[in-house]
């Protein structure tokens, strides 16, 4: 057990377990989202619970160590995997039959993720969580950081917001439908049976969490015009 | 068939490579690539030039001594075969041909189209072998293999070695060839008693001699001459994850 976490299949074992709590995180998200949709009172009733309490701190740092040590090992291995490559590239190459797109561009596929969440954790963590944190009571927006429903639609009514949001999902959706499988592939739960219906599974469940997202972003903007 | 050939070639190891054009003429439909190769080389000798340095052995698909990434494709066009099992017929008439080494940091070119593949070989004497005392030869059938196992062992036991999967991999990564020499040890009664640190052993000579890690594109199965499916990687895993968590 020591040292399992040097070897290559210990490192991708990281990935795969951070990888599928980040998914379990979105999947409460995409719920937490949909109250929106139905009654802006219960949404502020959620954000009000994962204000500044302990509990909902834990859970932040819990959240972002996950993200970090995610992005951490993708940074060491697709450097690692890189090198062991050799210097000389293949000067002509072909797409091998039945290999995903999104199988070999993970790693670009995660900084659009990071880069979308960056703007998301200024857009909603700085305004909410972090007002809240350091005890002010009016945000960047000089909104009130418990009115999550009206800083929400605020944001959402910006058509470049939107885009940029939508962007980022469809970077996420192709991050997913390779990540799913892979991470059941990663921890050896896989077999000539299962291959197609996990990658069926994977399409499946990417499409749903990211269109849920999706949907919602849009009915946001809808309503707001 | 006439083609034109954009081959790699290098002094040596250390030299630095480049490619070079060649013509070919009046080649039948029915050579295979390697003969075609042979051809060239002759043409090469009366000129007076150094032939083209190409590893080969069997030329019936068994050996896992020809290798080659011709037009962008370990073993070449087709799926399934090895470039020895490759016939001029996959291409046309007037084709530029690019023939290239296996590329890999762990698979160093020698010569030309030659690499060093002995990587292989210490991956194997780590672990991929059976120590326990297996005892005389036994009765044929006296111990009961379900068909199932044997079916999985033997299409794990068609890996010829030869390193297609290596090439292919963006990561340069030996997980496939690994894979298919723990799984089929592993299937049967003999082999499975040493599984786990066959799995633990075989792996860290891997990540030893450079090879990278598996992402999980199946690209080496694609273009695997023996089609070994990855379903062994995620046997090979299992089961270095277990011997990990038990340690
Ligand atoms: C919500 C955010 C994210 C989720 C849900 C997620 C999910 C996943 C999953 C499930 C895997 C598969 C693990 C495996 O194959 O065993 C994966 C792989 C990967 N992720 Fe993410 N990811 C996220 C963000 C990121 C970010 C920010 C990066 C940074 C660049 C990133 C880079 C990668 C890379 C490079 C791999 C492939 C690793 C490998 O195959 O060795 N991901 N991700
Ligand atoms: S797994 Fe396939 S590609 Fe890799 S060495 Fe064996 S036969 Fe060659
Ligand atoms: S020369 Fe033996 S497999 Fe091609």
């Amino acid at each position: 057990m020591a040292n399992i976490f040097t070897s290559s299949i210990g490192k991708k074992l990281i990935m795969s377990i951070t990888g599928a709590f980040l998914i379990l995180f979105l999947t409460f998200h995409m719920i937490m989202n949909g109250a929106l949709v139905f009654s802006d009172e219960a949404y502020d009733a959620i954000v009000r619970f994962l204000g500044a309490n302990w509990y909902a701190l834990v859970g932040t740092v819990i959240l972002a160590a996950g993200v970090v040590f995610h992005f951490v090992y993708a940074i060491i291995l697709t450097l690692g995997n890189h090198k062991a490559r050799g210097n000389i590239r293949y000067a002509e190459t072909k797409r091998e039959r039945g290999v995903e797109w999104s199988s070999k561009n993970m790693f670009v596929l995660g900084l659009v993720v990071i880069l979308g969440l960056l703007l998301h954790l200024f857009n909603f963590w700085y305004n909410m969580q972090w007002t809240e944190i350091i005890g002010a009571h009016t945000n960047s927006l000089g909104m009130s950081p418990t009115d999550g429903a009206d800083l929400v639609r605020y944001v959402f009514s910006h058509p470049g917001y939107v885009i940029a949001y939508i962007i980022w999902l469809v970077g996420l959706w192709f991050h997913l439908t390779h990540g799913m499988w892979s991470m059941m592939q990663t921890v050896g739960w896989n077999s000539k049976v299962w291959m197609k219906r996990l990658k069926c599974i994977s399409y499946i469940l990417s499409t749903i969490i990211v269109g849920a997202f999706m949907l919602i972003l849009i009915i946001l903007y809808v309503q707001s015009l | 068939m006439n083609f034109k050939l954009k081959i790699w070639r290098q002094a040596n190891a250390k030299a630095q490579g480049r490619f070079e054009t060649y013509e070919v003429k009046d080649i039948s439909a029915d050579t295979s690539f390697l003969e075609m190769l042979d051809i060239l080389n002759n043409n090469l000798i009366h000129e007076g030039k150094e032939p083209v340095a190409f590893d080969h052995d069997c030329r019936e698909g068994i050996c896992g001594m020809c290798s080659l990434h011709i037009n962008g494709e370990a073993h070449g066009p087709d799926t399934e075969i090895t470039t020895c099992q490759l016939h001029m017929r996959k291409f046309h008439d007037g084709d530029t041909i690019t023939i290239e080494p296996w590329r890999s940091a762990a698979f160093p070119v020698i010569k030309d189209l030659v690499v060093d593949r002995h990587a292989f070989d210490k991956i194997m004497q780590a672990g991929g072998f059976i120590s326990v005392n297996t005892g005389g030869v036994p009765d044929a059938n006296t111990t009961p293999i379900p068909r199932a196992d044997a079916e999985e062992s033997m299409d794990a036991a068609a890996c010829i070695g030869c390193g297609a999967c290596v090439a292919t991999c963006k990561n340069g990564s030996a997980m496939l060839f690994v894979a298919a020499r723990v799984s089929s040890l592993a299937k049967l009664p003999q082999g499975k008693v040493e599984t786990l640190s066959r799995a633990k052993a075989m792996i860290a000579k891997m990540d030893e001699l450079g090879f990278g890690g598996c992402t999980n594109t199946r690209a080496c199965e694609a273009e695997c001459p023996k089609g070994v499916s990855i379903s062994h990687i995620a046997r090979l895993n299992r089961k270095f994850l277990t011997a990990k968590f038990k340690d």
